[in-house]
């Protein structure tokens, strides 16, 4: 689950890691009333107003028709109150985004780290995630702050230092003087590192965390590190036991569809293809999906039913299918193992004829357990639904169907 | 000889007296799986399914000799039973448990690494079948014939998809591996083809992967460097899966351009795997790459 970088900060301050300060507000006066008090709190006199989105990029990012971008600096109270209108409720494409963009409806009006004196403030680069082949946390650090991490690791791959951590023993602190020097921090900044990175990686462990980035993390002037961003996404297993950070969930970043489909245990992401598709199983449902593009269609959507199908299940995957406007078939693709073919079928009929008048073709293929059998009853249903037995059949159904 | 259970296994069943536990000890005990007994905290000393119940694996271990265990325990519980086996000297653990914490894998899988000579299978997959010896897993049965091709997976259903296009192509199974399609998993890929290619009984591999993750580009280059000794036929699923986004499996993500299903089929292509674009052709690829093989 992704968070908020407004609610990351709650997260990092809760742990003592220390950010650039910042108030959301989700109305231009709101924003207003935030920087002032944010003056109060900090004597800045600069503000930064960053949109609120579930995506990086978020600086280079602009606003659909624009060239505004997701990430402003404001002089004035006035700008603060301009600049958060140019961003609530319009569109922010960025590169993480995808070309539909994310509407932003908060903004974080944040205070200007950036001031100038005794040094040039300096931009890091920080995360922790799961290194899967090692089965332990890395964190990654880099010199080359403010920039795509992909890029840098591309290009100057060595700027970028991994570091990881052993999960019986924990970050140790050798580990974070190791990442400091790596960054070339000294003095003042250096010891505050030391600080910093052990209460980052306690509150990521803590928060069963799959990810932390900090991009920029910064050297300020003064010699003071702050995370200025902060990008977390925590892991879904375990949201049971964070009740806390379970209520930062914010429904208008995911797909309506998405949202009704987790209501009725399915497990559903909306793709913009023309090929609907139910299936059981996950590795199976994604195969499915290669199937369609295979027979020349493009999948609409990933759709795991899970081992427990039936006709309440069922139903409620055709409704979530047809509500995609861009739906022009659909496949069901299940393979019977404790769950039997004929019973499926028989949920299929059932759900059909609940629905009512379906007009795009349905091609059901059941393998597996009394898988004759779940044919016979499609076949034999009078409805305008085809069956399959072998993949190999159910692909050329679909590539027919689309044909026409 | 046999990949990891056969019919001299002495399987307990963790979470044996729950709703998936009892139905798929029961499935296991039709199939023929010696199941010597289960293990329910504060139950010990009942039977289930007409076999005995255990407070501890220890227990399970002394009284009933008990050397494989599976594993349906609770998410939020699970990973405490994985070392609790470990502990008790249970070499094979295979758990089925979908959706365990990140978190608590890792503290699991180190526990495992600190003792030698432990498998953990899983977590979240379909478990470990060797036709007409054992079944400790929750697979159809009927599906795995018994035969000369070993498989190799992440996904549940898509095993049984091979097995049964292996079948209908006239072959069978050795062994059926579902290695979990989670983040973190106990034996990796490559590891678990490894067993596959020491095995005399298996002539050739089918290696089923998904988005996420290095661990197919991983065996592939393994199996090139151990000089390509059985064909495999090789599939990755999720080629029309759009990046970032979590399709099913909490490990099925792609996170950059490596671990792409087109990545990876690359990589196993250049490593002298049979790979398959479509999912309906691992049956019939299977039969040409034996032939190929064997000119």
């Amino acid at each position: 689950m992704n968070i908020h970088e407004f609610q990351a900060k709650e997260i990092f301050k809760k742990y003592g890691v220390k950010i650039g300060e910042g108030i959301v507000a989700d109305s231009p006066e709101a924003a207003v009333d935030a920087a002032k008090k944010l003056q109060e709190q900090t004597g800045t006199k600069i503000f930064v107003i960053k949109a609120q989105i579930h995506a990086g990029g978020r600086g280079k990012g602009k606003f659909v028709g624009t060239e505004n971008r997701g990430v402003m600096i404001a002089k004035t109270l006035d700008e603060v109150k301009e600049k958060t209108k140019l961003m609530l409720g319009n569109t922010l494409v960025t590169i993480q985004t995808g070309p539909e963009g994310k509407l932003v409806s908060k903004v974080l009006v944040a205070a200007d780290v950036y001031a100038p004196g005794e040094m040039e403030p300096k931009e890091l680069y920080l995360s922790i995630l799961l290194d899967r082949a090692k089965s332990c946390d890395v964190i990654i650090a880099s010199t080359e702050g403010g920039m795509d991490i992909e890029h840098v690791a591309e290009t100057t791959p060595d700027k970028i230092f991994r570091e990881w951590i052993d999960p019986a023993v924990g970050l140790q602190g050798f580990q974070a003087r190791k990442v400091a020097f790596q960054l070339g921090l000294s003095g003042a900044a250096f010891k505050d590192f030391v600080s910093f990175l052990p209460k980052l990686y306690k509150a990521y462990r803590e928060s069963d965390a799959s990810q932390f980035e900090i991009n920029p993390l910064l050297r300020t002037s003064d010699g003071q590190i702050l995370a200025v961003d902060a990008k977390v996404s925590i892991d879904d297993n375990a949201l049971y036991r964070h009740p806390d950070l379970y209520a930062y969930r914010d429904l208008a970043e995911e797909d309506p569809l998405e949202v009704e489909a987790g209501e009725s245990n399915l497990n559903y992401v909306k793709l913009d293809g023309n090929v609907g598709c139910m299936v059981n199983g996950a590795g199976l449902a994604m195969a499915t999906m290669d199937v369609i593009k295979l027979s020349g269609g493009d999948p609409a959507n990933f759709l795991d039913v899970g081992g427990g199908a039936n006709a309440t299940t069922v139903e409620a995957g055709f409704r979530i299918i047809l509500k995609d406007p861009n739906v022009k078939a659909i496949l069901i693709n299940v393979f019977g193992g404790i769950v039997r073919c004929d019973r499926i079928a028989n949920g299929v009929v059932e759900a059909y004829k609940k629905i009512g008048d379906i007009k795009i073709p349905i091609i059901v293929r059941l393998q597996g357990t009394n898988a004759e059998e779940g044919a016979r009853i499609i076949n034999e249903s009078g409805l305008k639904v085809q069956s399959a037995i072998v993949l190999k059949d159910a692909a050329d159904l679909v590539a027919k169907a689309i044909a026409k | 000889m046999s990949v990891l259970v056969n019919k001299d296994s002495k399987v307990i069943v963790q979470g044996f007296t729950g709703t998936e536990g009892s139905f798929h000890a029961q499935q296991m005990i039709e199939y023929g799986t010696n199941v010597v007994g289960g293990v329910t905290p504060g139950k010990g000393g009942t039977k289930h399914l007409d076999r005995p119940v255990f407070n501890t694996v220890k227990e399970a271990v002394e009284q009933a000799g008990a050397n494989v265990t599976i594993i349906f325990v609770p998410p939020a519980f699970a990973a405490d039973a994985i070392m609790e086996a470990a502990d008790a000297g249970i070499k094979v653990i295979i758990t089925i448990t979908e959706g365990i914490p990140v978190t608590d894998m890792m503290t699991a899988k180190k526990y495992i690494k600190d003792r030698k000579g432990i498998t953990l299978i899983g977590p979240n997959c379909p478990g470990v079948i060797t036709p007409g010896e054992a079944k400790v897993g929750i697979m159809p049965g009927f599906v795995f014939k018994k035969g000369r091709i070993g498989i190799v997976s992440k996904s549940g259903t898509l095993t049984y998809e091979a097995a049964d296009q292996i079948v209908k192509a006239g072959m069978g199974i050795s062994t059926a591996i579902g290695i979990g399609g989670d983040p973190i998993i106990g034996t990796p890929t490559k590891d678990a083809v490894e067993l596959l290619m020491n095995d005399p009984e298996t002539d050739a591999i089918v290696m089923i992967g998904e988005i996420g993750g290095s661990y197919e580009a991983v065996a592939a280059r393994w199996i090139k460097e151990n000089g390509n000794k059985k064909p495999v036929v090789g599939f990755v699923a999720g080629q029309t899966a759009p990046p970032g986004r979590r399709m099913g499996h909490a490990g099925a993500i792609v996170g950059g351009a490596e671990d792409t299903a087109a990545a990876k089929m690359a990589i196993m292509r250049e490593c002298g795997i049979f790979v398959v674009e479509s999912p309906a052709l691992i049956g019939e690829t299977m039969v040409k790459a034996l032939k190929k093989q064997t000119v």
